[in-house]
């Protein structure tokens, strides 16, 4: 699959490969095709390259001179953190350096008192509350592949995870970062205050997928763990009260630190992968997971029981103690590759909706389903709105992916009718390039390439990703008119 | 009241850029103090106003940009809800939108959040007259660059605000404020020693030997708190705490220069001795510092940046507000972007920067 923009480089890939050896050791520099082939693709393994050569430094400088030497001799240059982003944004472009931050694993300095830590991108995102548990903090932003996933990519997707609604998404919880320009240059953005001079540039480099700069050093905010967390499971014999239990908890003045729903082919999947002894009847379940100080929460516990039992929730359970906290949570956090085991191939979505828009969207994905005869799993994080509907369907049955991806598109295409986002945490990337045509107008789009060019005027970082042109909408457009007929077959797809 | 006068404003804008002349953005002029003086004709936001859109269960609120800010507290106020972030009105006509550009958040923004982490959305006319979109009304949405909390803080440099969307939080049930006598460095190890806890403190603030706390939440852990933290109760403490956002303390009525320091909470006071001889009084758990000082402004933001923060003067100086000077590379970042939305220098030019 070819999907890189045509950038014209003044240098061969033999002299490429010698300018980069004299700046990395040569084990550092990956060009045979074996060595190449584990970083064709990211999280979203069905969008695959092959770079024309992998780079591993391991120091700030060598990152400069890199990029230097790119911006120079005019070589695109996509940044890779862990590799498992679920949008194709560290898709490698074949022209191009693939610079993996891989290496930059340090947790540098962890200050307990002004509760942050500096972490270098390549540090794990789980690792750092890992480090400062000792402390009794901990970093609040959680990526169900938290366990994996770096938090350079962490910020370049701006990633959230199911206790955004109270805790904030990656914006919210970092207060420095250093990158590096394509230039070279490198630039320290925010500062050790909590808010620093000039335009929010902390906020601008905060998911942009890797269009501005290359993320060398992150200053991450670390939140005191909560004295107790506490979880309640209700189930629902219709995913309209569901969604109507998450709007009365919220208008009761709660704001939970997760609130998760799980439609019922999840929870069955979920059920049978981790027993969690999910109520395997209910049209829908809730979970929603209440912290903070024990008194409050006790009190909270309550009213959200209350709430729950009064919007006609069939069943309400409060895991007895931190085990069963945890197998509740585990299915949830199960789901994706509990589905996984339904069928060969799933196709995960990302879409963002008005909470109370859950109805329509709900009936409008079930027609949808029907039309292409694709199941639809639905994982949801009802508190802030981002619904994860899973699409089974079998890659190796000629044509299914394709119809997969037109599904999919159209899911993102009704989030955005329905005022939503076609994006919640996964990013744009590859994957969702032709429904930025749809959420954004030419105009909009035009503005997202001056910023673009304001950090790199010759397009040279993650060419071809995460803003389309305008050339490519047209395209895409017209393939809208004509719905099912495309009118140029010869064009690219993704 | 409701009025849209977006496409007014956008001629007017279109005017200006076909006769190259600049703008200067008004809402309710009620923070024209801050920020460098610009000196061109009024493109006055104030008429647009209204509520587009709100849902007290999905926790946003969409508003025309010259909507009132206590128009928009009351009705928030009438639904059980709140902006989280406290902004301070400098007076009765303050409203949404030059909140939103000049990115002052109160006492509670060292605990709950700044006005920018509650920005969702926005509908701006850039420096070409052109009407945009960016971000929305869901909390989560990450299609495109972060242009909506580009714009907070920029001044009007970047972008007219036409229209904001912020997100909401249900207001709290019970506060208490307790007051301790201390020095300085015991008031900032005690809010050292309180934030690495998960106590629910929404406000902290140091001044004239007096440490305050406010506490925020459920009241049985507010009760709680209060047991844990000690000190003694205070009387009329919400009237303090809007004094102390809307400067009307004593303290800010001075002849002297008012300085805003952000650096570094934990940043003892004999490490500021550089910066001059002033009176400090601290907010944010010691992550902001008002300092009265007549020093010269080199003299302090060399003091300031030397601690890796930064030091603007806020009001009561004869020349008008200077930030923070950026780093040649950071300059140019700000230089590109300025001319990525207002290429012929119509809104507010020099506002923030000389070269902005």
């Amino acid at each position: 699959m070819q999907h890189s923009e045509k950038i014209e480089s003044n240098i061969t890939s033999v002299e490429l490969i010698k300018a980069l050896t004299n700046i990395v050791s040569s084990e550092a520099v990956l060009f045979e095709q074996e060595d190449l082939k584990p970083y064709e693709c990211d999280g979203l393994s069905a969008y695959r390259a092959v770079p024309l050569v992998v780079v591993l430094p391991d120091t700030i400088e060598q990152v400069q001179q890199i990029l230097a030497l790119c911006h120079n001799h005019h070589v695109p240059v996509v940044a890779r953190g862990a590799g498992t982003g679920l949008s194709g944004g560290a898709l490698p472009h074949e022209q191009g350096v693939l610079l993996s931050l891989a290496r930059f694993k340090n947790i540098l300095h962890i200050d307990a008192k002004r509760r942050i830590a500096r972490v270098q991108p390549g540090v794990r995102n789980l690792a750092i509350s890992q480090a400062v548990d000792q402390f009794g903090l901990y970093y609040a932003p959680d990526p169900s592949s938290q366990i994996a996933c770096t938090i350079g990519g962490n910020v370049a997707e701006n990633s959230g995870g199911v206790h955004c609604l109270k805790y904030g998404l990656t914006v919210h919880n970092i207060q420095q970062l250093k990158i590096i320009t394509i230039e070279g240059e490198l630039l320290t953005i925010g500062g050790s205050g909590l808010d620093s001079a000039g335009y929010d540039l902390l906020a601008l480099m905060t998911g942009s997928e890797g269009m501005l700069g290359v993320i060398v050093e992150v200053t991450v905010k670390l939140l005191p763990k909560p004295e107790r967390a506490q979880v309640l499971l209700a189930a629902f014999d219709d995913v309209v009260k569901a969604g109507e239990a998450v709007g009365n908890i919220i208008a009761a003045g709660i704001i939970p630190a997760g609130l998760e729903m799980m439609d019922k082919l999840a929870i069955s999947a979920a059920e049978d992968f981790v027993h969690a002894g999910y109520p395997l009847d209910a049209e829908a379940i809730l979970l929603c997971e209440l912290d903070g100080t024990n008194e409050e929460v006790s009190e909270h516990v309550l009213k959200v029981r209350a709430v729950l039992n009064s919007s006609g929730a069939t069943e309400v359970r409060t895991a007895k103690d931190e085990a069963e906290r945890v197998i509740f949570w585990k299915g949830r956090k199960a789901a994706f590759p509990a589905v996984g085991r339904l069928s060969p191939d799933y196709y995960c979505m990302d879409g963002t909706i008005p909470r109370k828009q859950l109805p329509r969207v709900l009936k409008t994905m079930a027609d949808l389903s029907a039309e292409y005869n694709l199941p639809v799993a639905n994982v949801f994080h009802a508190g802030d709105g981002n619904l994860h509907p899973l699409i089974l369907y079998d890659a190796n049955i000629p044509g299914e992916l394709e119809r997969t991806e037109e599904f999919g598109g159209k899911i993102l295409e009704l989030c955005v009718e329905v005022g939503g986002a076609i994006t919640g945490e996964h990013g744009i990337g590859m994957e969702k390039i032709n429904q930025m045509c749809v959420q954004f107008n030419s105009l909009e789009l035009t503005q997202f390439h001056a910023v673009k060019a304001a950090f790199d005027p010759l397009g040279l970082l993650n060419p071809g990703k995460a803003v389309p042109t305008l050339h490519r909408c047209a395209e895409f457009g017209a393939m809208h008119v004509h719905k099912g007929e495309l009118p140029f077959p010869e064009l690219e797809r993704f | 009241m409701s009025a849209d006068i977006s496409q007014q404003l956008q001629q007017q804008l279109l005017h200006a850029v076909e006769q190259r002349r600049s703008l200067r953005i008004v809402g309710g002029n009620s923070k024209a103090f801050y920020g460098r003086e610009v000196v061109a004709e009024t493109l006055s936001v104030a008429g647009h106003h209204g509520v587009l859109n709100y849902e007290p269960t999905e926790l946003v609120i969409t508003l025309r940009a010259g909507t009132p800010l206590s128009e928009v507290e009351k009705i928030l106020d009438d639904n059980g809800q709140m902006l989280p972030f406290e902004p301070p009105a400098f007076g009765d006509k303050a409203t949404i939108g030059g909140t939103i550009a000049c990115n002052l958040s109160g006492p509670r923004r060292a605990y709950a959040g700044a006005t920018r982490d509650y920005l969702l959305g926005c509908k701006i006319i850039n420096g070409k007259g052109e009407i945009l979109t960016f971000g929305g009304e869901v909390m989560k949405n990450v299609a495109g660059y972060d242009v909506s909390r580009l714009m907070a803080g920029a001044m009007g440099t970047l972008g007219v605000l036409l229209e904001v969307s912020l997100k909401v939080l249900p207001k709290v049930e019970t506060e208490v404020t307790r007051l301790f006598h201390c020095s300085a460095v015991e008031a900032l190890d005690k809010m050292h020693a309180w934030s690495q806890t998960p106590l629910p403190v929404s406000a902290t603030s140091y001044h004239d030997s007096i440490l305050r706390v406010r506490l925020s939440g459920a009241s049985k852990a507010v009760n709680a708190a209060v047991s844990h933290i000690g000190g003694e109760a205070m009387e009329n403490a919400g009237q303090y705490w809007q004094d102390l956002k809307e400067h009307r303390l004593d303290f800010f009525n001075t002849e002297k220069p008012l300085w805003r320091l952000s650096l570094a909470s934990d940043i003892e006071p004999g490490r500021l001795v550089n910066a001059g001889e002033g009176d400090v009084l601290y907010e944010w758990g010691g992550a902001l510092r008002w300092l009265r000082s007549d020093a010269p402004a080199q003299m302090i933001q060399a003091a300031v940046a030397e601690l890796d923060g930064h030091a603007s003067i806020f009001r009561y100086a004869d020349q008008s507000t200077i930030f923070q000077p950026l780093t040649p590379g950071l300059l140019r970042i700000h230089k590109n972007l300025k001319q990525a939305f207002d290429p012929h220098n119509i809104l507010n030019p020099g506002k923030l920067y000389p070269e902005l």
